[in-house]
């Protein structure tokens, strides 16, 4: 668990974050979200004090982050940052070794866990372990530099714009590489992004940030169903609001009782597929098939609906 | 503040420098103590103005000719004609720039005797290569879509080479240039060892006869010319560098 | 279009090679129209010159010039740059076998008077097979650890025919003969000089480098000042050196004592030193930073403390670029030690000065020939040094 209590931090006279609260439970993903120069990237960086805070507190599992040095602190946090800072004159496993090393772990554990966090990225260890940094494309780049963050077991990891530099296939498949590896290894994560649609799609909170100061922070749905008054509204509005509600929970949620026509549509598909493939398929509704195949029910338009609505 | 100091530590130097070549006599009671003997305190075997006058022409000529040579060069191999020996000059400039200038001085001489010749000679050699590297290197960083779009506008070979490549590699060839005729001051120093006139005669003399006294006014004054005109041409280099860069915005 | 047809549809001209036809013309202006070697009856009279048949004996003046037409036909023509690489490199060994040949074909046994150098006709040939050499070796693309080889095949040929006494007869050779204890003990200084006001500029260089990476306020002072150093003329510099340490010697019997003296190897090293800071400060700066942003602020955010920072991360990215100030250093250097011989620093300027004062040219090339070779070998090592260092950057 991670709390921030009262935190602000000034440049010259500048305030960059302006008295910021709030706590991260054990286990989830918080987004931070705004635009450039709203204090997001500033507030991640004082949780592992790469910036310290000019006031307020951060605890760490109930411990002040400021009782241990700031060297010893990010030693046991992952840090991952946009073109994700590989050294390119190490190979990938001394890279992903780097900060097993300065805890003076012994060699044999080292190579252990090199190997272990290859294959958890899908990534041959025998291929990849002396290559060099340009040797990898971008997508394994990006993974071997969340690989080089978690390999001293961290129960935190920090995430500054990762996806940032990563192209719109390759983002995806990398958003998706985090969310089951975050759910393997039950650790905590706080991503920073500028992305809305990101922040939705991986969080399970949101903190938004304008101008140094938090605006709302909430699950995603909140956010998207009771914008707080201003600039989340306007950050909020401006996209497909009903079909990102919709995205945000499953078939099985809304599935009613009966059978219809048609192709069927997986229980744990998002209702946004399931207004999808209505429309395709031209239909006002569709049999449900749980995942081994049984049918489950329908999943109707007038329910999707009903869902967007009742949000709006 | 750098505004103010820059100009007036340039007008100081250049108050000094004219100092010394123009009213030596000045500065007796301050090189006073470095001569023994009653040796001769101000430099006396011909006129400061006129070795200094000379040592600047030798440069300006021998940078000329250079820079005349190295661009006639640098054009050439980067057309396509020439683009054989492009390798082959960017190898022979590299090596040609490990030699010493004072090597280049010392063989000129048996070539063509002493004097003049081989200092004219091995300045215009060893001078030349700093600006042909830096004109085949500005030619070639003129960004490809720039003479794309002077080419698609219809401008001939010629017309491109004049209007678009050489200004746009004008900063790195003044750079070049810079570097040359600092080389080149240098360089003419040390000719007065194969008998060539300027201002290194002055160190020379004060070498032979253990004047300190002339070491002084021949090492001051040409360190602070050299300086200054390093400092001219970086100035100069900078203000066209500029108005290409808005140049390339427009372009761009 | 069938590649036959278009070699036999090709015009003559495009079967040329441009730079052979500029290797050819100088070869053969070389090998027709210029003396070959030079023949003095003594050190300082101006000699005659001798053409290549002249100066060798029949059959050897005939292999010669069949071999060196042949080369120069090679050069021409279009051929691959591997067999224009084996004929170059063969005719400089050829030039270099025949021109040891003449002493003993043009002076009689006992005239030890007599001076035999190579002329104007050698050198041209030497310069266009160096360039078809050149040329060959940058169309190959090898690259400098390539080049480490050839050099270290060429310090072989050069230090057999030497140990072979081959060229014992040539003028520069008996320049070397009088005066070899000299030439090794110069050596020797001249190499000291540049290592150690390397060294120097190193220890106070690097540190001052990283200093003014971090601190632009430093940063900015520092650089236009070591600029300025660099701009003042190298003998103006040796002379200004020479007024404070002489005041040095004169007010403490100490420095005096420590062979500080107004002339001699203090103020060359002294100067020399200045004049490397540029080079190794400027291009610490420029190496840290060039490294990326994100690799600095990856390594600080896992925890790296300063000094691992700066010794794990930084310095070993920006190394390339400060070994290329280190090269250029170096190569200065060596140069820049010639002059110093003026103030008495000795190394082989020394033998430059001596022979301009003397208008003796062998002596100027003992001096100036070593000099290059010294200043050519540690640019050739320090390029492979850098490309060893680039392998692993991105």
């Amino acid at each position: 668990m991670i709390e921030l209590e009262h935190v602000s931090r000034r440049f010259g006279d500048q305030l960059a974050v302006d008295d910021v609260s709030f706590s991260v439970e054990r286990g989830t993903i918080t987004v931070i979200v705004g635009t450039s120069g709203s204090g997001k990237s500033t507030t991640l960086r004082m949780i592992n004090r790469l910036i310290e805070p000019s006031a307020g507190t951060i605890r760490i599992d109930g411990k002040d982050t400021a009782s241990v040095s700031g060297e010893v602190l990010r030693r046991g946090i992952g840090y991952v940052i946009q073109g994700n800072g590989l050294f390119p004159h190490w190979t990938v496993a001394r890279n992903i070794a780097t900060v097993p090393t300065l805890l003076g772990w012994d060699s044999s554990r080292i190579a252990k866990r090199v190997d272990e966090l290859l294959t958890l990225f899908s990534m041959k260890p025998e291929e990849f372990a002396q290559k060099f940094p340009h040797q990898l494309s971008g997508g394994e780049q990006q993974r071997v530099g969340v690989a080089r963050a978690l390999a001293a077991e961290p129960g935190l990891l920090l995430m500054d714009e990762p996806f940032g530099a990563l192209d719109p296939i390759i983002r995806a498949k990398a958003q998706e590489d985090l969310l089951a590896v975050q759910q393997r290894l039950g650790i905590t994560v706080v991503l920073v992004t500028h992305d809305m649609e990101e922040a939705i799609h991986l969080g399970h909170r949101i903190a938004v940030m304008d101008g140094g100061r938090l605006l709302q922070y909430a699950p995603p749905a909140e956010i998207l169903a009771r914008p707080a008054h201003g600039f989340v509204e306007k950050l909020v509005n401006g996209v497909d609001r009903p079909f990102r509600l919709l995205s945000l929970a499953p078939v099985s949620s809304i599935v009613e009782p009966g059978t219809a026509e048609g192709p069927p549509i997986a229980a744990t598909a998002t209702l946004r597929d399931a207004l999808s493939e209505l429309l395709w398929h031209q239909r006002d509704a569709l049999p449900v098939a749980s995942a081994d195949g049984t049918l489950v029910g329908r999943v109707s338009l007038a329910a999707l609906r009903a869902h967007a609505g009742a949000a709006a | 503040m750098s505004r103010i100091i820059g100009p007036l530590a340039r007008l100081a130097t250049l108050a000094l420098l004219l100092a010394l070549i123009l009213k030596p006599d000045w500065f007796v009671p301050v090189l006073k103590p470095f001569t023994e003997n009653g040796a001769p305190v101000i430099y006396n075997q011909g006129s400061l103005l006129s070795l200094t006058l000379y040592h600047l022409g030798l440069v300006a000529i021998a940078s000329l000719i250079g820079t005349a040579l190295a661009l006639v060069m640098g054009v050439f191999v980067t057309r396509k004609v020439g683009a054989e020996f492009l390798p082959l000059s960017r190898s022979l400039v590299n090596i040609g720039q490990t030699f010493p200038p004072v090597a280049v001085l010392a063989l000129a001489v048996p070539v063509v005797g002493f004097g003049l010749k081989p200092t004219l000679i091995a300045l215009v050699l060893y001078g030349l290569l700093p600006i042909f590297e830096n004109t085949i290197t500005g030619l070639k960083e003129v960004p490809a879509n720039v003479v794309e779009a002077a080419r698609g506008m219809g401008l001939n070979p010629t017309q491109q080479l004049f209007r678009v490549e050489l200004p746009l590699a004008l900063p790195v060839i003044l750079a070049g240039i810079r570097l040359s005729v600092v080389i080149n001051m240098g360089t003419a120093t040390i000719g007065s060892t194969v008998a060539a006139k300027g201002l290194g005669e002055v160190i020379i003399a004060g070498l032979l006869t253990s004047n300190t006294s002339f070491i002084l006014q021949g090492g001051i004054i040409v360190a602070l010319l050299a300086v200054l005109i390093y400092d001219a041409l970086s100035i100069l280099e900078r203000r066209v560098a500029r108005r290409t860069g808005r140049l390339a915005e427009v372009a761009g | 279009m069938t590649e036959a047809s278009e070699t036999a549809a090709q015009p003559l001209t495009a079967r040329l090679d441009r730079v052979g036809i500029v290797v050819a013309v100088i070869a053969i202006v070389g090998m027709d129209w210029q003396s070959f070697a030079t023949l003095k009856p003594n050190r300082l009279i101006s000699g005659q010159g001798l053409s290549l048949a002249q100066s060798l004996p029949t059959l050897w003046a005939a292999i010669g010039i069949a071999l060196l037409s042949i080369a120069t036909i090679v050069a021409v023509l279009r051929t691959g740059a591997l067999l224009r690489l084996a004929v170059g490199i063969g005719s400089l060994l050829l030039l270099a076998v025949l021109i040891g040949i003449v002493p003993a074909t043009v002076v009689p046994p006992d005239n030890s008077y007599a001076r035999v150098s190579p002329a104007a006709g050698f050198w041209l040939m030497a310069f266009a097979f160096a360039v078809l050499t050149t040329d060959a070796i940058a169309k190959l693309q090898l690259g400098p650890l390539a080049r480490l080889p050839m050099l270290a095949g060429a310090a072989i040929a050069v230090a057999l025919i030497l140990g072979s006494g081959h060229w014992d007869g040539l003028s520069i050779l008996k320049e070397y003969a009088t005066n070899a204890q000299k030439f090794w003990r110069e050596g020797a200084k001249h190499i000291e000089l540049a290592l150690g006001s390397l060294a120097a500029a190193v220890v106070i260089g690097l540190p001052l480098g990283i200093a003014c990476h971090r601190n632009a306020t430093l940063r900015g002072i520092t650089l236009p000042v070591l600029n300025v150093i660099q701009t003042v003329p190298s003998m103006a510099m040796y002379g200004l050196m020479i007024v404070p340490l002489g005041l040095l010697a004169a007010w403490s019997p100490l420095a005096a004592s420590l062979g500080i003296r107004g002339i001699g190897t203090a103020p060359a090293l002294i100067a020399l030193f200045l004049y490397s800071l540029l080079p190794v400060v400027a291009n610490t700066v420029a190496g840290l930073g060039e490294v990326r942003r994100s690799v600095v602020e990856a390594a600080e955010g896992m925890g790296m403390t300063k000094f691992q920072r700066l010794f794990q991360v930084e310095l070993p990215l920006a190394l390339p670029v400060i070994l290329t100030g280190i090269r250029i250093v170096l190569v200065q250097n060596i140069g820049l030690v010639t002059i110093a011989a003026l103030i008495g620093g000795g190394g082989f300027g020394t033998f430059v000065f001596q022979g301009i004062g003397q208008a003796a040219t062998d002596l100027v090339l003992l001096g100036a020939v070593p000099t290059i070779a010294l200043a050519f070998t540690a640019a050739i090592l320090l390029d492979a040094a850098i490309e060893l260092s680039e392998r692993r950057r991105l």
